[in-house]
């Protein structure tokens, strides 16, 4: 029971950590990016590639993974919603664009086998692959009967130092400040002499590197690296996350995604393994019918 | 290209080899035009492979315990889609935008993996064999079906209730001012939808020896790909969506030479033309694009929903 409880912790600081970025970008751009799932996994795909293809340090191999997620941020504003926001295209166009960029990213991964075109990417095709022992630094503590092991410990400070250093650039920093008047209203952040598109460009890297870092925490705790975790694991579970805490909202985002760990592993525990799925989504539907601005969200006006 | 050369110089050849493709190309097409009631009433509601999902197994347990005729089966998968609907609609409908686009995912979801793999008549998971299913002899009916659900679509949106749609999707308070009961005519665009997706799911279900559970089937997969149908073809007019189940249904066929890649080259033709026509093929405008010079202008259209 008390290693379910702490199973529960581990995988809601992955939707925590995951869900802080697709919130963000909700908050600033009222847009829902689509794409984010698939930086999770191409975090965690460039790092697996580094360390078992290539034989880098996994700390190399980390840093490396996490600073291609942020370029693909980049990318994702500046082919998916910048063309967009040009063309004055209602926000429902860029949900289409960011699932065509997540389609291509999948697909690219996916046909990552020897020989192919991508192949300097990723060699396993479709397949599901885990770190080999001994590639990651991994100590495993005995507890009473607790099972701790570091790779899984690790991600809690990890996503709460994160979570807290992004709050606080966000609510004490000048950045932050810009982002917030781009997410209040960008007509106005513009006339106040903010460079809207380049606080744009910014939520989108700071967005897309905690995904990748979440692909990759995923990656390494749970053993399962394939093109598909992203659209299986986290895709919809984190539009649960973001509502449950109240859309656009970090600690909201936060919070729901602790809670929704400990809701799927109650069901897990109460209802056996089949029901998980349908009563995380069950609880979100109740959420939006019950209490539509979650539970951080005052009003749904303010955001961030 | 063998794609097109073979539609243009041997049609009766194209009919016989693309048969299953052409079916579902109806199937899409008929999805897409209960998305596209639902945008055309300014509602993002992805709900519509629940509703699917309902019509689909009604239709298909009816005919495995009672061998009712098709017809029926297929009628009770409508009525009881509809009934669903209702239920569905009444506490979400409140919602706008995004809140209900994510609600109506949290319906589908826990539908397909709360209910459905969990109860012992749909299979639990497993899916049912539906041995009475018609692959080639369908694709008559769904045609058929299609033309008549395209019409029925076509006079709604020119009649009172398309112009109440219209004025509730461009302002919500300002058609609520004008005297236009809000909440019914949502309603009433929400409940058609789901009787038109609870009937694509019953014709889906009678073309298939098997009815798959899988995401692709009911899950957010295919409510993303429904979408992608309205907002890629244009949802400002009834024939967007059409056009957008159409083209995006054939791309793997048409770019058959990308074979493995064919994800890669669907997701760049998906941001390509929605970067470049925002408003969707069919977009402000009508067939801005095919009409020829002299052809006269009609009177502009409303913008799109969004």
């Amino acid at each position: 029971m008390d290693q379910q409880i702490l199973n529960a912790i581990f995988i809601g600081s992955i939707y925590a950590l995951f869900a802080v970025g697709y919130t963000l970008v909700f908050g600033v751009l009222d847009i829902l990016n689509l794409a984010h799932s698939a930086v999770f996994m191409l975090g965690a795909a460039v790092t697996y590639s580094l360390v078992v293809n290539r034989g880098q340090a996994f700390w190399f191999a980390c840093i490396v993974g996490i600073a291609v997620s942020a370029a693909m941020g980049l990318v994702i504003e500046h082919v998916c919603l910048r063309p967009l926001r040009r063309r004055k295209a209602p926000p429902i166009a860029a949900l289409i664009s960011t699932i065509g960029l997540a389609l291509i990213i999948v697909a690219a991964i996916e046909q990552g086998q020897p020989g192919s075109f991508f192949a300097w990417l990723w060699v396993d095709g479709p397949n599901s692959v885990a770190f080999p022992s001994g590639t990651i630094p991994n100590p495993t503590w005995h507890v009473g009967d607790l099972t701790l092991e570091a790779s899984k410990v690790a991600i809690i400070p990890i996503s709460i130092v994160l979570m807290l250093v992004l709050g606080y650039v966000i609510r004490s920093t000048q950045v932050g400040r810009g982002l917030r008047a781009v997410a209040e209203n960008p007509r106005a952040a513009r006339l106040m002499g903010l460079d809207v598109d380049r606080m744009i460009s910014l939520t989108l890297v700071i967005s897309s590197a905690l995904g990748g870092l979440a692909g990759i925490l995923f990656g390494v705790a749970l053993g399962d690296i394939s093109p598909y975790i992203g659209r299986d694991n986290v895709e919809i579970r984190g539009l649960a996350v973001i509502v449950l805490g109240g859309m656009g909202s970090i600690p909201g985002a936060v919070v729901g995604g602790y809670l929704l760990g400990l809701i799927e592993v109650g069901a897990l525990v109460v209802l056996g393994s089949s029901a998980r799925g349908g009563v995380a989504f069950a609880a979100l539907f109740l959420m939006l019918v019950l209490r539509p601005q979650g539970l951080f969200g005052a009003q749904l006006r303010e955001r961030i | 290209m063998d794609f097109f050369i073979q539609l243009f110089t041997d049609p009766v050849a194209f009919w016989n080899s693309h048969t299953l493709l052409i079916a579902q190309i109806g199937i899409n097409s008929i999805l897409a035009s209960s998305m596209f009631i639902v945008l055309y009433s300014g509602q993002l509601s992805l709900a519509a492979p629940g509703f699917m999902a309902v019509g689909a197994y009604t239709a298909v347990l009816m005919d495995l315990y009672w061998h009712t005729p098709l017809a029926l089966n297929i009628a009770a998968g409508v009525v009881f889609a509809g009934v669903v609907g209702v239920l569905v609609g009444l506490p979400v409908l409140r919602l706008r935008g995004v809140f209900l686009a994510i609600a109506t995912i949290g319906f589908i979801e826990a539908l397909r993996l709360g209910v459905i793999l969990n109860l012992p008549i749909t299979g639990e998971g497993l899916g049912l064999k539906n041995p009475s299913a018609d692959p080639l002899g369908g694709i008559n009916l769904v045609l058929g079906c299609l033309v008549v659900v395209l019409f029925l679509v076509w006079r709604l949106t020119k009649g009172r209730l398309g112009a109440a749609w219209a004025a509730i999707r461009q302002d919500e308070l300002a058609a609520l001012s004008q005297g236009i009961h809000v909440a019914r005519y949502k309603m009433i665009a929400f409940v058609l939808s789901a009787v038109l997706a609870g009937f694509a799911g019953a014709l889906e279900a009678h073309l298939n020896f098997f009815v798959d559970p899988g995401d692709q089937q009911y899950g957010v997969t295919r409510a993303v790909q429904i979408l992608t149908f309205a907002v890629l073809g244009g949802s400002g007019h009834f024939l967007g969506p059409v056009v957008g189940a159409l083209v995006v249904t054939s791309l793997p066929w048409v770019f058959e030479q990308a074979q493995a890649y064919i994800n890669v080259v669907t997701g760049v033709f998906l941001i390509a033309v929605i970067v470049f026509r925002p408003q969707g093929i069919v977009g402000r405008g009508g067939l801005a694009i095919i009409r020829p010079w002299w052809w006269p202008r009609r009177n502009v259209r409303a913008p799109a929903p969004g």
